[in-house]
């Protein structure tokens, strides 16, 4: 029997993908400031395995020399991606939709299960609910992520009349290759996060747009004695 | 069932059971119709606002609306600004250095130089003029300081500046306030006429803000700004204006090289 479940309230998918192109331009952005000192590496002494970043990416980017035009989407957009921010998390905090996705003492072991689960290392599928403890630890990591790019911005942004969180945050240079480090994070966020909405499917993606999913629920009688609402299963 | 194992988030709400598999479909397809709908009008409106922000006339060097936002941006930044907020200092042994800009550095006669300042004169005030040396402004209360001079390219670098405060030289000669009004902006522009910034008075007043001829234990040399240069941790590189040739003091906001190539007036920190 198929149940429409009311999965991701209308709120949270504005901020969801109004969020997406914000911190996109934002990352765009903030390749054309860092284009004007790309002084960062993966490498020891005189070696190098990776320049942050080669040639070829600027000019397949368009990237260089628009450092102007990059400052000012950045400075601009910042005041978006800090709104959309605080709303988002507000909503979250008075909806009670945390409880969703704040991980619990068991989100860690469901976490590496459901990594192990899909890289093929484990058999039998990992609990079935809105959000797993990977998901759960992804997405609160990534609320994180922003407030610490936000902190770490505003530390290379105002140097000295914020200088107490640049020292806090190591110092000016620390604090600019600490705001690199999680943009880096992001892009990686953004890698797995697609490849794991590919693999759900388009029902779970529609979700995101359209707020339901539909699920298999059985019927009345198998749903036992508990009491209130029956909790459909989810896939993914 | 297995428990719903969500450990403290309620169930979600779910349609009634038993609903015909028909209904459930059609629902289904009329809400993801609708929100496809929206989701795409949102979409191209985005895409149109983008195209719309990037064929906005330019105020100097960039569409006016970033231009609008910088200058908000700005003005936010000063209204919080303080001048008892200092920039962090550093061990004189750290210091480096690092050249950078040659803008305004044409020929040059090192002798002939002399400091222009002109006096703030609002409305009904006479205008004046004042010429000192360099020796004037080494009378004036010697400050030796380290501080982290931040490229708006993104490198900075450690520098121990040696100079007069600003705010001694304001204080000695009292060239910013007429009819007991302060002026609101200094304007400072290289002899040559090539280079130009402006700042406010409140961030020139600021006891790290210095008239400066000493850079790392030895006099200003010729690439750095020589006789004088203007150093102050509250801005970027771009607004250290290297040898000094006029000094104003105006209500208008004054023109500034790199904010007429669009970057940002304020370039605050």
């Amino acid at each position: 029997m198929k149940r429409l479940v009311e999965k991701h309230p209308l709120a949270i998918r504005w901020f969801h993908w109004l969020n997406f192109p914000i911190l996109a331009l934002m990352i765009w952005s903030g390749m054309l400031i860092y284009w004007a000192n790309d002084v960062y590496r993966i490498g020891w002494g005189r070696t190098t395995l990776f320049k942050f970043f080669p040639e070829s990416f600027y000019k397949a980017f368009n990237i260089s020399q628009r450092l102007a035009q990059g400052m000012n989407w950045h400075f601009t957009l910042m005041w978006l991606f800090i709104i959309n921010g605080v709303l988002y998390v507000g909503y979250t905090l008075v909806s009670g939709e945390w409880r969703h996705l704040l991980p619990d003492r068991n989100s860690l072991r469901e976490a590496i299960q459901v990594t192990l689960h899909d890289l093929g290392l484990r058999k039998g599928e990992p609990p079935v609910v809105k959000y797993n403890g990977a998901q759960k630890i992804a997405y609160t990591a990534v609320v994180l992520m922003g407030a610490g790019s936000l902190l770490t911005g505003l530390a290379i942004y105002k140097p000295t009349q914020l200088a107490w969180l640049t020292g806090l945050l190591g110092g000016y240079e620390w604090a600019r290759a600490e705001h690199f480090i999680l943009t880096m994070g992001y892009v990686g966020f953004f890698l797995v996060h697609v490849a794991q909405v590919v693999r759900a499917g388009w029902n779970n993606f529609r979700s995101m747009v359209a707020g339901f999913e539909i699920v298999n629920a059985p019927g009345p009688a198998a749903d036992g004695p508990a009491p209130g609402p029956a909790a459909p299963t989810l896939p993914a | 069932m297995e428990n719903n194992p969500d450990y403290s988030a309620p169930p979600l709400p779910a349609s009634p059971a038993g609903e015909p598999a028909a209904a459930v479909a059609q629902r289904a397809a009329s809400r993801s119709r609708r929100a496809f709908i929206v989701g795409g009008l949102a979409a191209l409106a985005g895409v149109g606002g983008w195209r719309w922000l990037l064929t906005r006339p330019d105020a100097d060097g960039t569409p006016w609306p970033f231009r609008r936002v910088l200058d908000a941006n700005g003005r936010l930044s000063q209204a919080y600004f303080r001048e008892t907020r200092l920039a962090p200092t550093f061990p004189k042994s750290k210091a480096t250095t690092r050249q950078n800009g040659n803008v305004g550095l044409g020929s040059f006669d090192p002798a002939a130089w002399r400091l222009q300042v002109q006096g703030y004169a609002p409305p009904g005030a006479p205008a004046r003029t004042q010429e000192f040396t360099l020796a004037d402004i080494q009378a004036l209360p010697r400050v030796d300081m380290t501080t982290e001079l931040k490229c708006i390219e993104g490198w900075s670098i450690v520098v121990n500046w040696v100079g007069a405060r600003f705010s001694d030289f304001l204080a000695k000669y009292p060239l910013a306030t007429a009819n007991g009004h302060s002026a609101r902006y200094v304007s400072l522009v290289t002899p040559d006429e090539e280079y130009y910034v402006g700042l406010d008075l409140s961030n020139a007043i600021h006891p790290q803000t210095l008239l400066c001829y000493e850079m790392n234990g030895r006099p200003l040399d010729g690439p750095h700004g020589a006789p004088l240069r203007l150093v102050t941790p509250l801005k970027y590189g771009i607004k250290h204006l290297k040898r000094i040739g006029t000094i104003a003091f105006v209500d208008e906001r004054p023109a500034d090289y790199w904010a007429e190539l669009g970057y940002d007036w304020d370039s605050g920190h």
